[in-house]
């Protein structure tokens, strides 16, 4: 083909640099092959970064109990059994050799202080035991940046603010991708033998969002159009705790970290109100009286006791995400939050000034430099945030291999690990377990194909065209005005509560809004142009939207983060299945299919080892009553 | 609601000006929510770097009023009222359009940089206060704030022969780290450039993570190369002893 595009060959293409990505991309550089690696920002700015807790690994260097049978058995509780067993054991099981292998690559974590010098762990919400390894509250920050220098000195080839626009396929296999770069908006290529998506999440299609202006649904929207099965899309993580003012930083993340450390919420009736809201699953784990929660509080944060020794049981203000950010809108909805919409956080009263200094710098300087809350002092407010998206690309557990050959998929625009809700500290662990094993499976995919294929020009130039489009059309509405109506019509048709006429409304919504978008205009010219930029990402937002409520409205039960008003118990058909969309000639299609079930026996070894409880299995499963 | 003045700079590198536009902005916002809003509303086509939006990725370094700071981190309350604010691109790097700039030597620096080597019989145990320091410089996010305001860049134009404070940063933590074998020193002496720092201390005083960059990187390197390279009792020492 003659080079009218600018074109270049990997042997695997790797689209997304955050962990996922990154790990993905060092395990297929290290096995020998020519590796790409495509960023939609600059290298070392993914999301990633955002991420403050933890990596969650049953690293047992504070709590001898702690073992990977645990970790697994924690997450599917956490992901109400919606997970697929598999990934979650796989992920258990590895994520203490991840962590460990980042340390020798040069992560510095935070150390015990046992005398012992190991990696310290700390609590954090639908863990058993303490097991997130951390750097203070910049955790994701110090993986990236360990990746990043270990990716570069590999030989990985990095092409910063480089945007794909659509797969390539032959039959049922890709061969490439076509995009454009930022700087020149020039566009570009890849061929490649196989692909791993990386792209993160799609916080961008909630109007409040802990996530930066790059989520939007770009691996999604890719494998969607690529035919692609998405799997579980009905599961939104909201985050109880973002930023509630100034308005300019609604969403804004606030750690689980500030809970870990022994923060507790308060509503405007002074009520440490958590103690209502322990569903049945947790009613054993979590303290039922404040006095007991405090004591252990007490005892465990404050004097560092070994938690075998405390009989208390834990604050319920460490649940599970789902659970607590649904708490927080029941106070708010029914008038008991304070003045800008949210609710107390304390970390004031419960520790020294100098320890939250310590222990959460990132947080005390993001209340003291945008909102002139000292966080030593009073109390933070806040309320739920879109958080992370558990549904995505269908994969294969073990390899991580979509339905179309030669695409995989890893972090979170994959499916399965997390069920209905991720736990904190799990998706760091994710993405370094799962981002090593699609880099390489990709790899051994590439091995085995000989030549590049070739590549329709034809198909390019309509891509090219498809492009442009915004700014051929005629001067009407711009991106950034579809993208807030956008926003508002997923908050309310398929946010944190919904009910069938509100997601069938939200339909026809999308389609109003898909109509407009045909017509989207954007001036200027393609160079490093944001309103181009998001006139093409609103592509991939509106495919998952769509698919979000469509598979919303299919599971006819309430179960982790997806809550159906008009559906609010398990339901034990709804228990077996998962939500697929894949796209069809006309519209999108929608289907069910079974998910894959834990053993029995090794549920059985489980439950004889009180690591499972059979009653709060039976819950989940719908078999008993629950709610 | 109140209204607010802003000149930004818009153009390529080959040719550009300063843009004047009137804005009406609410309690609370910074200035990068100001870029924001000129985007939705005014102009969509003014580029600029944004990730986070919570001073944790160090995308949207500019030169506010003079100072480079990062948009997001920059509350308008905190500027004077009633003044018109400037919003510049970096100046120590090529622009690309409007306010954003052409990073990439930077990338290429870090790669030069010998990366972490663990000693072959490491024991992977340390203590807190062991690494207190070098989590200090970990703390970076790359904003390149530090090396905008470099003179040792910014006015005399070295990137070829200097690092800059982000890689003296990064070096620290590499050369201060518990169980690191490798030896940076002759590079840092030549190719990274590290005498033509003359502690001025202006890369400290922007850095958006508090890193005391000068006095706890740059001076304790610069003292280790001045060990090694030209303290005649060190170096006769070394003669003697036979030692590198």
């Amino acid at each position: 083909m003659d080079a009218k595009y600018t074109t270049h060959e990997f042997d695997v293409l790797v689209i997304g640099a955050g962990g996922a990505g990154l790990r993905a991309a060092i395990e297929a550089s290290a096995n020998g092959l020519k590796v790409a690696l495509v960023c939609k920002s600059l290298l070392g700015k993914a999301h990633t970064v955002m991420a403050e807790g933890g990596i969650a690994a049953a690293l047992g260097t504070v709590d001898s109990r702690d073992t990977w049978q645990q970790h697994f058995a924690d997450t599917m509780i956490g992901g109400n059994l919606a997970n697929h067993w598999q990934m979650a054991q796989i992920h258990a099981l590895e994520a203490p050799d991840r962590v460990r292998e980042l340390e020798k690559w040069g992560a510095v974590f935070d150390r015990t202080t046992d005398g012992k010098g190991n990696i310290n762990v700390r609590h954090f919400g639908g863990h058993t035991y303490k097991r997130l390894a951390h750097v203070g509250d910049r955790t994701g920050l110090e993986l990236l940046r360990t990746l990043q220098d270990r990716g570069v000195h590999q030989g990985i080839e990095v092409f910063m603010e480089c945007t794909v626009y659509s797969l390539l396929k032959k039959e049922n296999r890709v061969v490439g991708a076509f995009g454009y770069f930022r700087e020149t908006g020039s566009p570009v290529l890849f061929k490649a033998k196989s692909i791993v998506l990386a792209t993160g999440g799609i916080g961008k299609l909630y109007r409040v969002s802990s996530n930066s202006w790059e989520c939007t649904g770009d691996g999604f929207a890719l494998g969607y159009l690529a035919g692609a099965e998405l799997a579980d899309m009905e599961y939104v993580q909201f985050h109880p705790t973002g930023m509630v003012w100034p308005p300019s930083v609604r969403g804004l993340l606030i750690t689980e970290g500030v809970r870990g450390e022994g923060g507790v919420f308060r509503n405007n009736l002074g009520k440490r109100f958590m103690f209502d809201y322990i569903p049945p699953k947790y009613k054993d784990k979590y303290a039922s009286t404040e006095e007991e929660a405090n004591t252990w509080f007490q005892k465990v944060i404050v004097e560092g006791r070994k938690e075998e020794t405390v009989k208390e049981r834990k604050p319920p203000e460490l649940m599970s995400r789902d659970v607590v950010a649904r708490a927080l809108w029941t106070e708010i909805e029914q008038g008991r939050g304070f003045e800008h919409g949210g609710i107390h956080l304390d970390i004031a009263t419960r520790r020294s000034a100098e320890d939250i200094k310590k222990k959460l710098p990132s947080m005390y300087h993001q209340f003291k430099q945008l909102a002139d809350v000292d966080i030593t002092k009073v109390p933070m407010e806040v309320g739920p945030t879109c958080h992370y998206m558990m549904g995505g690309i269908k994969v294969d557990p073990e390899t991580q291999g979509s339905t179309i050959d030669g695409l995989f998929a890893a972090g979170e625009c994959s499916a399965g690990m997390h069920g209905s809700n991720r736990l904190g500290g799990n998706s760091l662990s994710d993405l370094l377990v799962f981002g090593r094993r699609a880099g390489l499976s990709a790899a051994e995919y590439s091995k085995k194909i000989k030549t590049f294929e070739q590549i329709d020009e034809s198909e390019l130039d309509q891509l090219n065209h498809e492009m442009n489009r915004p700014f051929e059309n005629p001067k009407g509405e711009n991106a950034y005005a579809i993208l807030s109506d956008l926003q508002q019509v997923m908050e309310k048709g398929a946010g944190m509560y919904r009910e069938e006429k509100g997601m069938m409304n939200c339909l026809k919504e999308l389609d109003q809004i898909k109509k407009r978008l045909e017509k989207v205009s954007t001036e200027g010219n393609r160079m490093f142009n944001p309103g181009w930029h998001t006139a093409l990402d609103l592509r991939n937002l509106l495919i998952v939207g769509e698919a979000i409520t469509r598979a919303a409205l299919i599971r006819r039960e309430s179960r982790g983060a997806h809550t159906r008003i008009d559906f609010l118990n398990y339901s034990e058909s709804f228990s077996k299945t998962r939500v697929i969309v894949k796209k069809s000639a006309q519209e999108m299609q929608v289907s069910s299919e079974n998910l894959s079930q834990i053993p029995k026996d090794f549920e059985a070894e489980l439950i004889a080892k009180n690591i499972l409880n059979e009653v709060v299995l039976n819950q989940l499963r719908g078999k008993i009553a629950a709610h | 609601m109140r209204s607010i003045r802003l000149k930004i700079f818009r153009g390529t590198s080959n040719s550009g000006e300063f843009k004047e536009y009137t804005l009406e902005v609410e309690e609370g916002m910074v200035v990068l929510d100001a870029i924001h809003r000129l985007q939705a509303t005014q102009s969509p086509d003014l580029a600029c770097r944004w990730n986070c939006k919570a001073g944790k990725c160090g995308s949207c370094s500019a030169e506010i009023n003079g100072k480079p700071r990062l948009m997001c981190m920059t509350r308008l309350n905190d500027l004077p009222v009633n003044k018109t604010i400037t919003i510049a691109p970096l100046q120590t790097f090529p622009i690309m359009k409007d306010l954003a700039t052409d990073v990439s030597w930077n990338y290429q620096v870090n790669k030069k940089i010998t990366p972490f080597t663990p000693k072959s019989n490491a024991e992977w145990h340390w203590e807190q206060k062991d690494i207190d320091r070098i989590q200090e410089f970990r703390k970076c996010i790359e904003c390149f704030l530090c090396q905008d305001v470099c003179h040792v860049l910014r006015v005399h134009q070295k990137h070829s022969v200097y690092a800059g404070p982000r890689f003296f940063v990064r070096m620290a933590a590499l050369e201060m780290h518990p169980i690191d074998s490798a030896d940076r020193l002759p590079f840092l002496k030549t190719d990274a450039g590290l005498g033509y720092c003359n502690i001025t201390k202006c890369c400290t005083q922007v850095c958006p993570e508090s890193i005391a960059i000068t006095d706890n990187a740059i001076i304790p390197l610069k003292e280790r190369v001045v060990d090694r390279f030209y303290d005649p009792i060190f170096i006769l020492f070394r003669k003697l002893f036979k030692k590198k």
